[in-house]
């Protein structure tokens, strides 16, 4: 099927395997059980047929296990970036957010430049980076493996990070604000020439709509639009090729 | 203020394992292939292991990680995999003592 070694792993294997986690991209280890042969997945490649579907369905659900495909059991090794949620803004919602979201699994990072918010005190063993988003960003890129959620309410703070997300393909942009701040928000970032699909991607007004009111429910609602979007990743665009 | 709550992780199994082989030492992965009921580490995890005998990670958090150590010698010796089971209903396994009543596949294979 492929040219790989029989029984031994291929040390190329590991050394590409290691290469993708660094560089926080999905990949698998698939191991042919029957002759012991291996080769590393990275997402997006494509593999055809019922293995293909297998595959599909181990990066969406980040499970690995055994798979039977025509007659041939597989093992398949899924090796996903941790998800990483980047809060911009260290406000009220984010003080909620931080340790629900820390639980959950998530790395985490919140950037406020302002400091009076960002600070320890108000985020105890959360990492905050009291500086300007755009700086942030250029210096450690988001991935498709990172959510974001804009909180300042500000569009000097928000705007350049939800640009910055969008060129990322982050799995999940979220933005605070009413339908009509959103609207202004539309408006502005058209203006900036970013595409309309884009635009469409951001959630606001932000989280799942369970009639939250205090800022631990919107943070609720927050984390749970947040696990949606990761437990679903892929689904619209496959829908989208088969249509 | 960056960066001032994170520390380094520590090395994986996998990235260890790729050390070793540049190093030019021979080694073993076992990797959990199957669980069922009450199994203390998740399908996917690893334990290698090097010719010296040096092991890094972990199959079962422990209990069956002296007999998987052991048949990694013979896989690193004549290159084939084994396909270990261990589990209550398996004498051996209970000596060795995977004893939280779980059962586990282990995949071992020599890397190169």
């Amino acid at each position: 099927m492929w040219s790989g070694w029989a029984d031994i792993m291929d040390p190329h294997s590991l050394t590409k395997l290691n290469q993708c986690r660094r560089e926080r991209r999905a990949a698998i280890l698939l191991t042919d059980l029957g002759d012991g042969s291996d080769r590393v997945i990275v997402e997006g490649d494509a593999v055809d047929g019922a293995l293909g579907d297998a595959v599909a369905n181990a990066f969406r659900s980040g499970k690995s296990g055994t798979r039977e495909v025509d007659g041939r059991a597989f093992f398949l090794n899924v090796h996903l970036p941790p998800p990483r949620l980047v809060m911009i803004g260290a406000v009220h919602i984010s003080q909620a957010l931080a340790p629900m979201a820390a639980i959950a699994g998530f790395d985490l990072q919140i950037i406020d430049p302002r400091t009076a918010f960002a600070s320890p005190e108000r985020f105890p063993n959360v990492r905050l980076d009291a500086e300007w988003p755009e700086d942030v960003l250029a210096r450690e890129p988001l991935d498709a493996y990172c959510a974001l959620a804009a909180l300042t309410h500000d569009p000097k703070i928000d705007d350049p990070a939800l640009t910055a997300a969008l060129k990322a393909d982050c799995f999940y942009i979220g933005a605070l604000g009413s339908r009509k701040t959103h609207a202004r928000r539309v408006e502005r970032l058209t203006a900036a020439e970013i595409s309309s699909a884009s635009i469409g991607r951001i959630r606001a007004p932000i989280g799942l709509a369970i009639g939250a009111a205090s800022p631990a429910e919107i943070a609720v609602a927050v984390l749970a639009e947040i696990i949606e979007a990761l437990r679903s990743r892929g689904v619209g665009a496959e829908r989208g090729k088969a249509a | 203020m960056s960066q001032t709550m994170q520390s380094a992780p520590p090395k994986d199994p996998l990235t260890i394992a790729e050390e070793w082989l540049k190093d030019g030492k021979e080694v073993a992965i076992a990797t959990v292939i199957e669980t069922w009921g009450s199994a203390p580490r998740p399908i996917g995890s690893h334990l290698v292991i090097n010719k010296d005998g040096l092991f890094e990670g972990s199959v079962s958090g422990g209990c069956v990680e002296g007999a998987v150590v052991t048949e990694a010698a013979d896989v690193i010796a004549d290159g084939k995999p084994r396909l270990l089971e261990f589990g209550v209903a398996d004498e051996t396994a209970w000596e060795v003592g995977l004893s939280c009543g779980g059962r586990i596949k282990v995949y071992v294979e020599r890397l190169g």
